[in-house]
């Protein structure tokens, strides 16, 4: 039998290989923020580290692409094609005032795809991929499920993040393109109701003069949503606490906290694309 | 007959207390919120052994577990796992470490959107690529008979009791015939069959796989059935470590009132 002493050595402190923690500003406003987004980036960095070194989740990642994808495309198309058909009533008061109906395809196509498209896109997603995300990752973490990962020798930042957030990066282009499709038709048809036009004659006057740099970028700038999107909801799952509550929590912050940045980013995005393409 | 390390000499994995032992940790002291958790602890647990960790609640127990598998890292003191150090390890690293070691959670902490079958396949997937699906499907029928499960293979998680779902975590926790195995509170919440019943799988696969365990339990009765040795930890200190008859005689009050 042995009663053990203790005295502590000071020895180094080894890296910590858990998710920072998103807890609530310890020391301020101000704290809490920087603090955020240090463990955010931090978050971000351990992800990437993961994501190019094998093994690669591709079964994971299809399996993402799908939920993240096929699964968001009926509400985005929705999404898309009511604001078609808002911006075409809206639109054709505006410009029915100034005489220049004519220009109502260019209007209605340019409006969707430079900007409406992208951003309901981009919000959409915040809130059906974002919450889920955010509500999955969460449950497994204070179930433990993501330490038994951990423990049975699987990276969650390769498994669980980085397949969720390179889905969202690559689907968030596609759906945009989606959405633009069915609010371009939806537009035209409630036009082609007020006032008949074939869609070919539509979409050759809305699209007259465009170039690919009027709407690759905008549709492509999607993908930083995405990126946003993913980082945000897989962050405040992977680091909630607080059981059942905790789990609300998260998905709430990842909707919440996503649509926002998604929002702001957008105001640097569209600078960045004026400077740079046009 | 316990052992103990001089810790001035031995705080990295190179060194002889860390290869005679499966398991060594060394002087390890983890701190929350301004709280010594794990207060200098020190064990050695060899391959053929199982040590019982007892003490009340919150004494650091499942920390220490949580520590020994790198789910948690120390603030100071050496943990060596089959001869490597694992502090500041990266989590690729640790993970080549955590391929020889077996860890069933407290509350078993499945995957419930998994089932039975895939939750013990689930280490075989993502570790044994040179497995064949037909290969992997026979490892966990095997693995399921051998804690008893054989016709679950097809449930969810939630669809069966706490005593199977410990059965489960205990399966997959061996599907990579570990080393090593921690089994946090097996028989906690089960009824005394059910924990009877653990007890003699834990017992019954301890003789045949020749593993270094560590039991945290607070349920005297198992730890005395399944372990070889135990330590009581108290405010994250080992008060006392030995076999059943040593902690029996030792005059120190706690282990008295422990053994009540």
């Amino acid at each position: 039998m042995t009663t053990v002493p203790a005295t502590a050595p000071n020895l180094p402190v080894p890296e910590s290989p858990s998710v920072p923690e998103a807890g609530p500003p310890s020391a301020g406003l101000v704290v809490g923020f920087f603090e955020w987004f240090g463990n955010i980036g931090i978050f971000g960095w351990q992800v990437l580290k993961a994501a190019v070194t094998p093994p690669f989740e591709f079964r994971e990642l299809i399996r993402q692409l799908d939920d993240v994808g096929s699964k968001s495309l009926p509400l985005v198309a929705l999404a898309g094609g009511a604001i078609g058909v808002v911006l075409s009533m809206e639109v054709r008061s505006s410009m029915s005032r100034f005489g220049a109906t004519s220009l109502l395809p260019s209007a209605i196509v340019y409006s969707i795809v430079q900007e409406m498209g992208p951003t309901i896109t981009g919000l959409v997603v915040s809130g059906r991929v974002g919450a889920g995300i955010g509500a999955e990752l969460a449950s497994m973490k204070v179930t433990e499920q993501i330490d038994a990962m951990e423990a049975s020798a699987v990276n969650p930042y390769r498994l669980l993040a980085a397949t969720r957030i390179l889905a969202c990066v690559l689907m968030l282009p596609l759906l945009t393109a989606a959405a633009d499709a069915c609010g371009i038709l939806m537009g035209w048809l409630a036009q082609t109701l007020v006032s008949p036009i074939s869609l070919h004659q539509f979409i050759d006057s809305g699209f007259r003069g465009a170039t690919l740099g009027d709407f690759l970028p905008p549709t492509f700038k999607t993908a930083v949503f995405g990126l946003i999107i993913g980082l945000i909801a897989c962050y405040q799952g992977m680091s909630t606490r607080g059981g059942a509550e905790g789990v609300g929590r998260a998905a709430t912050n990842s909707v919440v906290l996503a649509s926002l940045f998604v929002i702001l980013a957008d105001v640097v995005l569209v600078k960045l694309i004026l400077v740079l393409f046009h | 007959m316990a052992t103990t390390f001089d810790v001035s000499t031995k705080q990295t994995g190179t060194e002889p207390a860390c290869r005679a032992c499966a398991v060594a940790v060394e002087n390890v002291h983890k701190r929350f919120a301004n709280h010594n958790v794990v207060d200098g602890v020190s064990i050695c647990v060899k391959s053929g052994e199982t040590l019982a960790i007892l003490g009340r609640s919150g004494t650091g127990k499942s920390v220490l577990l949580r520590l020994i598998i790198g789910l948690v890292t120390p603030d100071a003191g050496s943990l060596c796992i089959l001869g490597q150090e694992i502090a500041g390890m990266s989590l690729d690293q640790l993970g080549e470490v955590r391929k020889k070691m077996g860890f069933l959670f407290q509350h078993a902490a499945l995957y419930d959107s998994l089932t039975v079958g895939q939750n013990v396949a689930f280490p075989l997937v993502h570790h044994r690529t040179d497995m064949s699906k037909a290969e992997r499907g026979e490892r966990v029928n095997q693995l399921l008979t051998e804690v008893g499960l054989e016709g679950a293979l097809n449930k969810m998680p939630s669809n069966i009791s706490g005593g199977m779902q410990k059965r489960v975590g205990l399966a997959r926790a061996l599907a990579l015939d570990p080393e090593i195995l921690l089994l946090d509170e097996p028989t906690a919440g089960l009824d005394p069959i059910s924990s009877g019943e653990i007890d003699e799988l834990v017992l019954k696969l301890q003789s045949e796989h020749q593993m270094a365990s560590i039991v945290v339990t607070h349920d005297l009765h198992s730890a005395k059935t399944i372990a070889t040795r135990l330590a009581l930890l108290d405010r994250g200190r080992v008060v006392i470590e030995g076999t059943f008859e040593d902690l029996e005689r030792s005059d120190i009050e706690l282990v008295k009132q422990f053994l009540k």
